[in-house]
């Protein structure tokens, strides 16, 4: 269980720090809390700017699996792009201040430094103690010198394990959104292919691992409770499968002579699987509930074009999707009943009409594709109010992006550094990792932000 | 003459007798033909002989089944390569432009070859398999190769093979036949592929 012992809602000033470190300090915002941040909370007083990155130190984590949590959530941050990591080269009797805390004060919460920290360039600083069932994490406010948060953590067993990996990506999120006001997205995974099998690789580039397949496979996609991944498989008697992640066990639906069932997808409402059919009259986009009660409902009448790659707004009122209707391939949005089919990527990209692989952010508010330029593919994300273009990538070719939860970084395969890889964007500072370490990776697609199990 | 005289002939011939019948030991030798050893020869002869031109005839017989055998080899032989050459007829894959599924007059002529030979062998079931350059989108791919199938498959229909006898699929970009990043290997990899699924181990020539 989680207990807040200590949760700020109200914003000081930087008034116990001399005016060199207010410099120091400049990057944190420090505005009024408004009221809405009273029942999600964010719950230290730094207004989140993409632009900057506030600091963050980790106090040494005792305990067997320390080091492990520490190298974990360190790796978390920066990988959100939303903090900057402090690395604590000093002994650690300077941490603290001079008077000592008193054993089993609030939260175990000692008094640090906070001079020292500001002058590290650390806007927080977590504490982590190990407890019984889990972590107790304390978020340290430098500016105000002060616990601003307090949250104890289960961890399931064993340590080390990939739950435990989940939880502690868990830690991190949660820690993010007590900085930023929005939560992170370490503590998700990206299912994607390579060699026509199903893999799935942790946010973090950890613990790959690939599904049994009933068939050469393509597209994966996720439920939204993260518990079932479905894709398709090719070739004769081409089927969707539903994999269940929890139980291991298939459902396989389709193998109809003479088509190729293409792009599954979950309603966001996690109850219809929505896919195109492609068969001998092209390819139109059905939609069939999970409990197989209903024959599958045809929302696209394509009239022997090719309608693929659905993608649903997040309300599930409209999908975005791929259709050649026009003679080449555009990105159309439609309502999710099929009415009111509206080109979205009306706009001069140069003469090579090709636009492909939509994919709606979780924010709702735009989207995520791939145009051919020069021959290749390259990633462009386009606002749903304005309808801007966006090029995002300019080396190698770069295809199939797909949104992070936290709606700011986007994964896609690309080929800019020699073979066919996985890259993580963000989408706001542009900095990239590379994710996966084995060529031909492809086609990947982003989890929802996943619950680790308690044991 | 006296009768000693008279009787002394006699006696030398009873001498005579005497002496020859001291003389002999035993009888003289038998004959030297010996009639069973001849009728065995005889029969050994015979048997040899009849042996001899049985052999013959086995190997006169042996020789006109192999010689059947051969010409039948050789026939079935001669209608396997004609098979061969159907099969590869019918196997024969057809190509496609950048991002199209019509087909080109190439394919046409490529599809009318296999006509009469899908005609001649009623039994005969295809698969087409419909496949994309690497250029695309990999997903929608699949689509355009299994468009790529279906156009090669109503051409065929609307020329008289039985709708049935025609399964389609797709591999979209998934299976390339070469693998460099390149016009040459990209226009190899745009194509439909036909594999004869059943009733195809000997197909007989249109009349």
């Amino acid at each position: 269980m989680r207990s807040r012992i200590l949760r700020l809602s109200r914003l000081s000033r930087i008034s116990r720090i001399s005016r060199l470190l207010a410099a120091l300090l400049a990057v944190v915002v420090v505005v009024p809390a408004s009221a809405q941040d009273s029942t999600r909370g964010v719950r230290i007083g730094l207004r989140y700017d993409p632009a900057t990155k506030p600091g963050i130190a980790l106090l040494p984590i005792p305990g067997f699996a320390g080091d492990s949590v520490q190298t974990i959530l360190e790796r978390d941050f920066d990988f959100s792009n939303r903090l900057a990591v402090v690395t604590l080269m000093t002994a650690e009797g300077l941490l603290l201040a001079g008077d000592r805390p008193s054993a089993g004060a609030a939260g175990g919460a000692a008094r640090l430094n906070y001079p020292l920290f500001a002058k590290l360039g650390a806007a927080a600083v977590l504490q982590i103690t190990p407890i019984k069932d889990g972590l107790h994490v304390a978020l340290h406010e430098v500016g105000r010198a002060q616990v601003a948060s307090v949250e104890e953590f289960r961890l399931p067993t064993p340590e080390l394990g990939k739950e435990w990996r989940y939880a502690v990506h868990g830690v991190a999120d949660a820690v993010v959104e007590w900085i930023t006001g929005q939560r992170g997205m370490a503590q998700s995974r990206i299912a994607f292919i390579r060699g026509n099998v199903v893999r799935i690789i942790d946010s973090d580039g950890h613990g790959e691992e690939a599904l049994p397949m009933l068939g050469a496979a393509l597209s994966p996609s996720w439920h939204p409770s993260g518990s079932i991944i479905a894709y398709n498989t090719f070739g004769p008697e081409s089927r969707i499968v539903l994999h269940d992640l929890r139980t291991g066990r298939t459902r396989d639906l389709g193998a109809q002579r003479n088509t190729t069932n293409v792009t599954p997808v979950f309603t966001p409402d996690g109850k219809s699987l929505a896919y195109s059919l492609s068969t001998e009259n092209g390819a139109d986009l059905y939609v069939m509930t999970l409990d197989g009660e209903a024959f599958p409902r045809r929302v696209t009448v394509g009239r022997g074009s090719m309608n693929v790659q659905p993608s649903f707004s997040p309300d599930g009122n409209r999908v975005a999707f791929m259709s050649d209707r026009s003679g080449h391939p555009e990105v159309y949005i439609m309502d999710a009943d099929g009415t009111n089919a509206d080109l979205f990527t009306a706009f001069d990209f140069g003469d090579q009409n090709y636009r492909a692989s939509p994919d709606w952010s979780p924010d709702g508010r735009q989207v995520t594709f791939q145009t051919r330029i020069d021959w290749r593919f390259q990633i462009f994300t386009m606002s749903l109010r304005d309808r801007q273009p966006r090029q995002l990538t300019s080396e190698g070719e770069n295809e199939d992006p797909s949104w992070a939860p936290d709606g700011r970084h986007i994964v896609f395969s690309s080929t800019r550094s020699g073979t066919r890889q996985l890259w993580i964007l963000d989408t706001e500072s542009g900095r990239l990792r590379q994710l996966t370490q084995a060529g031909g990776s492809r086609v990947p697609a982003w989890s929802p932000r996943l619950i680790a199990k308690e044991r | 003459m006296t009768a000693t005289t008279r009787a002394f002939p006699v006696v030398l011939a009873l001498f005579a007798l005497a002496a020859v019948d001291a003389c002999r030991p035993a009888p003289p030798p038998a004959p030297a033909v010996d009639t069973a050893a001849i009728r065995r020869a005889r029969e050994d002869s015979i048997r040899e002989v009849n042996q001899r031109n049985e052999a013959a005839a086995a190997e006169a017989r042996r020789r006109a089944v192999q010689d059947s055998i051969d010409r039948a080899r050789a026939a079935e032989e001669a209608m396997r390569r004609d098979s061969e050459m159907l099969r590869s007829v019918v196997a024969m894959a057809i190509n496609f432009d950048l991002d199209k599924s019509d087909l080109r007059d190439d394919a046409r002529a490529n599809l009318d070859s296999k006509i009469p030979i899908l005609l001649a062998n009623a039994n005969v079931t295809i698969r087409v398999a419909g496949h994309a350059d690497e250029r695309g989108s990999s997903e929608y791919n699949l689509a355009l190769g299994q468009r790529r199938a279906a156009a090669a498959k109503r051409y065929l229909v609307e020329r008289g093979v039985a709708e049935s006898r025609i399964e389609t699929t797709s591999f979209g970009e998934e299976r390339p036949l070469c693998t460099e990043s390149n016009e040459s290997c990209w226009s190899q990899n745009r194509r439909d592929e036909f594999e004869i699924t059943a009733g195809g181990p000997m197909l007989m020539r249109p009349r």
